[in-house]
């Protein structure tokens, strides 16, 4: 990259350019700090420059990443364990707990007996996945899908737990996922930020969300990420206030923009000119975030396919339906978090609801990205932030039980963007409490991910405090066997 | 042996290691060669960057026993090779150091090809130069006790109005630059007044033309100054509302936020300030407004999600405290020790758990209680302050109507002392060795004589010898008067942070502080009263091209002010402002559904139930901050969350910035009453935009800007309905008279909420 040439395009940002550069930001970052993109804050004009630079050839060009807030059972979705049905009431064997620390639900309970799925298990597709009765949608779409049942985490509770999904450490603040995401591609579409999230709960025990987990950390707040929810003010403050029309609006702008060149004229401060920019990125953010919430066009068929939730502003049928339209318009990164799979009790009744919930939706943002073609660079992700336990929390009834967390094992699945579709990738042992082949940290899943977007988990950094950070901490692989 | 080490080294360094344009903090500094290499200006920052991750203080990543940190070390036979050396001074040719720099042979090549990291030509030649200069190194700078060096002499005595200017003035004529002029009274004033008050001058200030002495005397003396000066600190010590874990409820340390107004009021000196946040309980004769200060140390997170491991968090709280002790006082990245000893800066892992044990002796759980009543909003150890107290000894508690309010406080175990040991890894369950209070000898030893606890360590801080505490605050004290420190990074004086711009102008001010009695006024007004702080801000071309950081300091930097006081200037300019000072938090008017959408339900703060009345108009550092959702207006302008501790704040300049002000409630509410205010004056239209621009703005409107308005207000008024004015007046709480007209009232509106948009109104000019 010609730094003349840098300079020349960014004549009037040279001010933030060079204390980029002199924080020691690479290649990578100066990706980013070319996108003339509305979020960036940065003032490119309307400069044709392409966008952020990858490492290598992408994949994937944006990430729908489906959290499932609160850590769907395992055993009742993607990890059949017949054993356990087998050995129904059988305390756990304490050569299989081993050294394994428990959380303070279930550490002073006296006995751990096993409990199995309620839920029946089939298999499903060419590859033959076993997947419980309770996703039915989601075997439908089985040979599109990368199933992993070997993940496993460090830590035993939501929050850390997600915080070290999004930011790859359980605590601090370090810059989520689809925050990196922005700095080290930018944004496709000058109208709508790179990283959007969008929330819903269901029926089930809910855990709550944090503003960390879609935090800029300690990289520029323009890469933060921003919420979408549904009702009149989709982004905050974005609507006009009542009897403002958006010819009063232009004209407001067109008045502010003459006032703020009177004070460019006095200063000669870029900061002011580049202010006026940002009104600009404004107004068009009140025309294009509206038309992408607006779910009145999409066809019959469409809304059949996410089932009739769908239309019911905030559901979770609605965000997935959402997440597709962000995701077709160039949103680098949206993020979903759905509330509600914290089953420590009462497990076969919430989480029948729970998945209920989820499964059709989820299912029909995968076939929907595929029937447009847009699936092979769009990488799907859906999974919660750990697993549960094969024994039962609190009381087992022959039908009735609970599963506290667990964070050896657990199953999450992966579409599009360049992972092989229709596998089913590690295995756990006969009682499904460890991995015993193809283990796959978070931090490898996040090498994964970022890789799938042509970027290096081991280059993708930023200096902060003296020391270089990145998404992976200092450990991560790119796990090679589920990337086609 | 060789492959081997490249292995090690890829797997062990813990620094993701990569830069493709190599351009480092050095390599910005030194664009042209240096007649003499300095060790710690042009040398260390390229070799800390480069090689002392493997090189360097950390014993267990040190690769071939090398370190080039240390002068006998790097002078020293290879261990691996005993005929060669890395250095040998004034002899470029056999140092391997810079043999390995050059070397076309990837397998000798240095920094490894693996580690992604390389040095650019300029870097390469100034270790040459340096060696060939005799390769002499110096103590880091920030380590060595800061020495009042003399006034520099300058050409252009008649610029300067104090001490400070001659540093600054000698290296604008050593450049060939000239200062800018004063700022215009005007200016001067506003920036003033944000900077002591944060807030904008009031009108009757503005017409009182007081010379700029008076002005200062006066805006130090006000009341505001206080809670000016509180926002910062708060940031510091991640101040907030809620406990910052999952469901995230109420907590009540909001008294401990009233103590710090009162005491920056009171112009506390620093080391008392300081010293009685840190120990306060420990000092003998403490009262409750001794242990109420220790509060600092209870700011931080504290979790109440049920079936954690207390241990774990306990821990990290006492991590939360050490790290917070040494980012905030000592401007250092102890924390990076916690796990391993320190890559760049001479700190041992065992130095960290000794700083580390002055903390960890509270009588606290990880977790106390779950999400419930007002039993809650306090851990162990906390305080109760009764009415009678609030009354007498606490006066500054702003809550007359209380009963009894508990707040997190500092105490020790009574009976035992909790034994601290390295934490391997940083893992709370893998003890390691038993270490002592114990404070890193590479900045202070520990007097014999002073206590092993936490007074012991506020002696230690305050020892005239402690080479960081005075510079650290001092450093702090001028980011928030020049928007950046004389140490670009506040929070890391180490090996990696940035070199001060103006070493002996630091000294001179640290240990002018501290001759004062580290008086926080003294260092203020000599801040303020200077040439340096009245330049104006105009940035002219020349100036832009040559110095766009303006490092050089040839004018004064214009920013924009921070959220809190965004909000301020709103309400003041509009009068809607309450003056009144502390008291519990308060909900201003936020976009619904944000804590709804967020929270699975439990506690008081799963809804946001938002004031009323004179509540509404409070100032932005009582906005109540719940953690997990901080306030939006706020944080979208990069307002902290109160996570951890922090010193400084990453300005941006986005478009959710424009909507904020273009739609937010409070601003809206603050242009109807403020065209309120302007309708019922009998003065002419003109008068009116004037009036109302000069409020806002802090300044008259030229002609060509009151052109502008007129304009735009005609243009507003000739498409105004009285439907649509109605509809644009119904915003916020504040009650209208009913015989204004409404069709002027909202076109006027319209027009003032258009000020409010201007870049120039929340900048500090």
């Amino acid at each position: 990259m010609n730094k003349n040439f840098l300079e020349h395009q960014l004549n009037f940002n040279r001010r933030r350019f060079l204390s980029q550069l002199s924080m020691g930001v690479g290649g990578v970052a100066l990706g980013s700090l070319l996108m003339p993109d509305l979020f960036s804050g940065k003032n490119v004009a309307e400069a044709n420059l392409s966008p952020g630079i990858p490492d290598f050839a992408p994949k994937a060009k944006r990430v729908i990443y489906m959290f499932q807030n609160g850590a769907p059972s395992q055993l009742e979705s993607f990890d059949y364990k017949p054993k356990l049905t087998e050995m129904f009431g059988q305390e756990l064997p304490a050569s299989i707990r081993g050294e394994q620390r428990l959380t303070g639900m279930t550490a002073n309970q006296s006995t751990f007996p096993l409990v199995g799925s309620f839920a029946g298990f089939k298999q499903y597709g060419q590859s033959g996945a076993w997947i419980s009765d309770l996703f039915p949608y989601t075997s439908k779409i089985v040979d599109d899908i990368c199933i992993v049942r070997s993940m496993h985490t460090e830590a035993i509770n939501h929050d850390p737990a997600l915080t070290f999904f999004q930011t790859g450490a359980q605590q601090g603040n370090r810059p989520s996922m689809g925050a990196w995401l922005s700095y080290g591609l930018g944004s496709e579409n000058k109208n709508l930020p790179a990283f959007t999230v969008l929330l819903s709960r269901g029926v089930g025990n809910g855990q709550g969300v944090y503003s960390k987990l879609w935090t800029n950390g300690f990289l520029e707040s323009i890469h933060q990420g921003v919420q979408f929810s549904s009702g009149e003010n989709p982004v905050l403050y974005l609507k006009d206030p009542d009897g403002m029309n958006r010819e009063d609006r232009r004209k407001m702008l067109d008045n502010l923009a003459a006032m703020n060149q009177l004070s460019y004229d006095k200063f000669g401060d870029p900061e002011i000119t580049s202010k006026i920019q940002q009104y600009e990125m404004a107004y068009r953010m009140q025309t294009a975030v509206p038309e992408i919430m607006d779910l009145s066009s999409e066809p019959d068929n469409v809304i059949k396919m996410y089932g009739p939730d769908c239309l019911v502003p905030g559901t979770y049928a609605a965000n997935c339906l959402m997440a597709r339209k962000l995701s077709e318009s160039g949103v680098r990164f949206v993020q979903l978090y759905h509330q509600g799979w914290d089953q420590h009790g009462n497990l076969p009744y919430e989480i029948t609801k729970q998945a209920k919930d989820v499964d059709q939706a989820s299912a029909a943002l995968v076939s929907d990205l595929k029937q447009r073609g847009l699936l092979d660079e769009t990488l799907v992700i859906w999974g919660g932030e750990f697993g549960r336990t094969n024994f039962s929390q609190g009381t087992l009834t022959p039908d009735n039980y609970g599963r506290d967390h667990h964070p050896r094992c657990f199953s999450i699945w992966m579409a599009g963007g360049g992972i092989k579709p229709g596998i089913v990738y590690g295995e756990t042992d006969e009682l499904g409490y460890n991995v015993i082949k193809d283990p796959v940290h978070v931090h490898d899943f996040q090498a994964t991910v970022l890789n799938q977007l042509g970027l290096d988990h081991e280059k993708l950094v930023y200096k902060h405090l003296g020391r270089r950070f990145r998404l992976t901490d200092v450990s991560g692989k790119v796990v090679k066997d589920i990337i086609s | 042996m060789k492959i081997n080490h490249l292995l090690v080294l890829v797997l062990s360094v813990c620094i993701s290691i990569y830069t493709l344009n190599a351009c480092t903090d050095s390599a910005a500094q030194g664009s042209e060669m240096p007649d003499v290499v300095d060790y710690n200006f042009h040398v260390r920052p390229i070799l800390a960057d480069n090689c002392f991750a493997c090189h360097g203080p950390d014993a267990k990543k040190r690769q071939a026993g090398l370190r080039l940190d240390i002068a006998e070390e790097a002078y020293k036979a290879l261990k691996e090779n005993p005929t060669k050396h890395a250095l040998v001074p004034r002899k470029p040719k056999q140092s391997e150091v810079y043999l390995r720099l050059i070397t076309k042979d990837a397998e000798l090549k240095m920094p490894p090809i693996d580690s992604k990291l390389s040095l650019t030509e300029s870097q390469i030649e100034i270790i040459e130069k340096w060696i060939k200069q005799g390769a002499i190194y110096k103590p880091h700078w920030a380590f060595l006790a800061p020495k009042q060096a003399p006034l520099p002499d300058v050409d252009d005595e008649d610029w300067v109005s104090n001490e400070i200017d001659y540093f600054i003035l000698e290296k604008l004529e050593n450049n060939h630059v000239k200062p800018n002029p004063t700022a215009d009274d005007e200016s001067l004033l506003k920036r003033l007044s944000i900077d002591l008050t944060g807030l904008p001058p009031t009108t009757q200030q503005m017409d009182a033309k007081d010379n700029y002495e008076k002005q200062v005397d006066h805006l130090l003396a006000s009341p505001k100054y206080g809670e000016k000066m509180a926002v910062y600190w708060m940031d510091l010590a991640r101040f907030a509302d809620s406990h910052g874990f999952q469901d995230d409820s109420y907590r009540s340390q909001w008294p401990w936020r009233d103590w710090v107004i009162n005491a920056f009021n009171k112009n506390m000196p620093y080391n008392t300030f300081v010293s009685m946040q840190l120990s306060g309980d420990l000092m003998p004769n403490a009262t409750k407004e001794h242990i109420l200060a220790t509060a600092f140390n209870r700011n931080h997170k504290i979790t109440e999600e049920g079936g954690i491991v207390d241990e774990e968090y306990r821990v990290s709280y006492v991590a939360d405290r050490t790290n917070t002790f040494s980012k905030a006082f000592l401007g250092l990245t102890m924390e990076c020790a916690a796990c391993h000893d320190h890559k760049y800066d001479p700190f041992s892992q065992k130095n960290y758990y000794q700083l580390f044990s002055f903390f960890n002796n509270v009588p606290e759980k990880g977790i106390e209680s779950v999400v419930g009543g007002p039993e809650t909003y306090a851990k162990k150890p906390f305080i109760k302050i009764t009415k009678g107290e609030v009354d007498s000894l606490l006066q500054f508690i702003s809550k007359k109507d209380t009963n009894e309010l508990i707040v997190s406080v500092m105490g020790e175990l009574e009976d035992s002392i909790r034994p601290t040991y390295v934490l391997e890894r940083g893992a709370y369950d893998k003890l390691g060795a038993l270490v002592f209070p114990q404070t890193p000898e590479s900045v202070l030893p520990f007097n014999s004589k002073y206590p092993k606890n936490r007074l012991g360590l506020s002696q230690w801080l305050f020892d005239k010898k402690n080479p960081l505490t005075a510079r650290v605050f001092v450093n702090q004290i001028w980011q928030e008067f020049f928007g950046k420190g004389l140490v670009k990074t506040p929070g890391d004086f180490g090996m990696q942070g940035a070199l001060p711009t103006h070493p002996e102008l630091l000294d001179w001010l640290a240990v002018d502080f501290v001759n004062h009695g580290w008086d926080i006024k003294h260092l203020i007004r000599k801040i303020v009263t200077s040439a340096t702080y009245k330049q104006s801000a105009v940035i002219s071309k020349e100036k832009y091209e040559k110095d766009p950081e303006n490092v050089l300091m040839s004018r004064a930097p214009r920013f924009r002010i921070k959220a809190e006081f965004i909000r301020d200037l709103i309400l003041a300019s509009s009068g809607l402002l309450n003056q009144s000072i502390g008291g519990p938090s308060i909900k201003p008017y936020q976009p619904e559904g944000l804590w709804e959408g967020a929270t699975s339900g439990r506690g008081i703060l799963s809804i946001y139930k938002q004031d009323h009345g004179f509540d509404l108009y409070r100032r932005g550092l009582y906005s109540f901050v719940k953690r997990t959702v901080p306030p939006p207006a706020m944080t979208i302008f990069d307002a902290s969350n109160r996570d951890q501790c922090q010193i400084e704040r990453l300005p941006t300049n986005t478009p959710l910035q424009a909507l904020v002000l273009m739609n937010d409630p409070t601003v809206l509410e603050a242009s109807r009453v403020l065209g309120a205010k302007l309708l019922e004056n009998k003065h002419p239209l003109k008068d009116k935009l004037s009036q109302a621009f000069r409020a806002i703005v802090c300044r008259k409107p030229n002609e060509k800007e009151l052109v502008l308005l007129d304009n735009y207000y005609h243009l507003l008024a000739k498409s105004m309905t009285k439907a649509k004015a109605e509809k644009l007046l119904k915003v916020g709480e504040y009650p209208i008279k009913p015989q204004l007209d409404k069709v002027q009232l909202a076109s006027l509106m319209q027009v003032i909420a258009s000020i409010y948009n201007l870049e120039e109104t929340f900048s500090r000019t």
